[in-house]
């Protein structure tokens, strides 16, 4: 009886097999690696209408945070500040400036200027920045170093399990009220480690971010 | 197999390549791999929305009406703190302490009749001046310096005449003209009335008056105890 099948069928079904492992292979590697915010989100810089720059303001300048972003202890959302705000300085300073046309134009019309957002919840999950601040997180935790960025970028992924792996061991990200705005604070900077004092405060003020569904979806 | 070997690596090392790595700076919008329910047709804070022909989400009070969970205009003195049968409004405030000021008494205004009034019409106490500290350095070091004497970061930057808090004119000026400063600014320095609330602008009116205070202290203003430690020249 003739071969039905040639002789190098023999070893197809293990070069399938072969083919077919390293094909899932690349797939789960590279859902795993790319779809996720951590791919999707981290990164994201945005070309912004005025270039301004942290940087300048929060780092050389000195500003705090909540000069411009004023409510973000007292309230949910983290305000981008109006253009008065800045035109509180630039009326005086760099006033001729052409970087800082929109802004003058913006404050003559009261049409506000279209900063493009950045970080961006999820309509379905509830965020708080006030409930953060007011209990020792930093914005560094949240934003990265935002005071040495000229141009501002998502830093960390802000994804659910991101947010999970802070409220699972805050203790990591804890510090004294007074520092939070002072993103290059460091704990040794008073003669003591993160583990030592995050533990402290946590013991001490009783936090206890919420694990359980409905703390995020409301 | 080799063909199918050299096209599964070109495959890899071209998405790789147009991908590239995580955490790479791109001006482009997140590509969102599940949109399900992110944008939901509702208006949040600071957003813009196509419901109103301008295009603005936050909308600007009418006139005449009264925000809801603030304190009520035409309740008395306006603050919780001083809430009760007196000022049955303010009793009813979510927000205690948080009122923006929109009411004619003096706590809102610091005018008395026509004129400034003098006094802080908040309790002061140590909570109160640490309050004052605090929005003081965040809003007023920055040009007129920590101790006040116009000497902040934005005047190494070409601005002069910064007021000096401890000019004659300004120590003599009452308590409500300072906070009408602070609310709606003066000649070149802009208002913050929008930034603070009325409890914070009293709270840095008594913190800018203990700066005074500090600079124009004489020994004898000290009690004979605290007299006694001082270094002696
Ligand atoms: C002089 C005013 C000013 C100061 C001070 C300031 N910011 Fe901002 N911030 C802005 C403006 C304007 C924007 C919007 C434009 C942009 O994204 O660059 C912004 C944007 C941001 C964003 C991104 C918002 C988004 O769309 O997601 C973050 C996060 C942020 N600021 C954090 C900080 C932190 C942390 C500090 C303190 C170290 C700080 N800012 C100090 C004015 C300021
Ligand atoms: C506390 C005062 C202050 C505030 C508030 C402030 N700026 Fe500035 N800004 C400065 C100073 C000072 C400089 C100049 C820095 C330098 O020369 O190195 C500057 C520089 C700039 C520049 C660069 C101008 C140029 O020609 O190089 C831009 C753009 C700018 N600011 C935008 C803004 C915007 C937008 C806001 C509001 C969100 C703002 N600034 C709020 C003080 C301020
Ligand atoms: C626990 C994490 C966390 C901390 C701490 C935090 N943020 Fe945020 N921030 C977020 C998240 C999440 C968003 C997106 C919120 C949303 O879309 O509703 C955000 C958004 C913002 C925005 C953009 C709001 C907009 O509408 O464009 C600004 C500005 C901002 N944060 C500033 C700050 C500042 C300043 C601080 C420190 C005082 C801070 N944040 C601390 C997590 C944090
Ligand atoms: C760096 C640490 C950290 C991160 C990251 C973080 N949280 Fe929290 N979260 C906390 C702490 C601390 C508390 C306060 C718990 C307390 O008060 O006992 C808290 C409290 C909360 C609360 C309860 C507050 C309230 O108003 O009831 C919610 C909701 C919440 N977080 C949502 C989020 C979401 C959503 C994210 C991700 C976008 C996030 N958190 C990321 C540390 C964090
Ligand atoms: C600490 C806050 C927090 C808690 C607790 C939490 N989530 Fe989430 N969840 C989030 C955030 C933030 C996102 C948005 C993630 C993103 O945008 O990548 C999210 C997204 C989701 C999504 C949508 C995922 C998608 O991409 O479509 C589902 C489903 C979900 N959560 C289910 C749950 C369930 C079930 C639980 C309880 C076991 C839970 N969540 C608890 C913060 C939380
Ligand atoms: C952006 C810079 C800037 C900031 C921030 C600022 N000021 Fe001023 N301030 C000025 C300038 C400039 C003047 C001088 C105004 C003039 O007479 O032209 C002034 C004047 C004053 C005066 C004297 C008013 C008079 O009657 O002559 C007082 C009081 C005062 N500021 C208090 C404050 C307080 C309190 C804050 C914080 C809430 C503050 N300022 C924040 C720039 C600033």
């Amino acid at each position: 009886m003739a071969n039905i099948f040639p002789k190098w069928t023999n070893q197809l079904p293990l070069k399938v097999l072969a083919g077919a492992a390293l094909v899932v292979t690349a797939l789960t590697g590279g859902i795993t690696y790319y779809f996720t915010p951590k791919y999707t989100n981290v990164g994201y810089q945005p070309v912004q209408p005025v270039p301004f720059s942290h940087a300048i303001h929060a780092d050389q300048l000195g500003l705090d945070c909540r000069y411009c972003h004023s409510y973000v202890e007292k309230a949910a959302h983290s305000n981008v500040p109006s253009t008065q705000t800045c035109m509180n300085c630039h009326s005086q300073i760099k006033q001729n400036s052409p970087r800082l046309a929109l802004v003058r134009e913006s404050y003559k019309s009261g049409k506000p200027i279209e900063w493009v957002r950045i970080h961006k919840a999820p309509d379905y999950v509830y965020f708080n920045h006030s409930a953060h601040v007011n209990r020792g997180v930093s914005c560094v935790s949240c934003h990265g170093k935002i005071n040495e960025m000229a141009v501002v970028y998502q830093d960390q992924p802000q994804s659910m399990s991101w947010c999970l792996d802070c409220h699972r061991a805050p203790e990591n990200h804890l510090r004294p009220l007074q520092y939070i705005t002072n993103l290059n604070w460091k704990p040794e900077d008073i003669g003591t480690t993160q583990k030592q004092l995050g533990q402290e405060l946590k013991d001490r003020w009783g936090v206890k971010p919420p694990v359980t569904c409905n703390g995020c979806h409301r | 197999m080799r063909y199918f070997l050299l096209f599964f690596f070109a495959a890899v090392v071209g998405v790789v390549l147009i991908a590239g790595p995580q955490g790479k700076r791109s001006p482009n919008r997140p590509f969102e791999i599940f949109p399900d329910m992110d944008h939901q047709p509702k208006v949040k804070a600071q957003s813009p929305s196509r419901f109103f022909a301008d295009g603005v989400g936050p909308r600007l009070p009418i006139a005449g009406t009264v925000p809801m969970g603030y304190d009520f205009p035409a309740a008395g003195p306006g603050l919780a703190r001083i809430a009760g049968a007196e000022n049955p409004g303010a009793a009813r405030s979510s927000h205690p302490g948080l009122s923006f000021g929109n009411d004619p008494s003096y706590l809102a205004t610091g005018k008395m009749g026509d004129n400034w009034g003098d006094g802080i019409p908040v309790e002061v106490n140590a909570k109160l001046m640490e309050l004052g500290r605090d929005k003081f350095t965040i809003y007023c070091a920055v040009c007129h310096g920590v101790t006040g004497h116009g000497n902040g970061v934005t005047s190494k930057y070409g601005w002069n005449g910064i007021a000096n808090y401890h000019d004659e004119r300004i120590v003599g000026q009452p308590d409500g003209e300072l906070y009408n400063t602070i609310t709606h600014g003066k000649n070149t320095m802009y208002g913050y009335g929008a930034n603070l609330s009325v409890t914070d602008r009293w709270a840095i009116v008594a913190y800018v008056r203990a700066l005074q205070k500090a600079q124009r202290g004489a020994v004898a203003d000290l009690t004979p105890e605290q007299r006694a430690t001082l270094p002696t020249q």
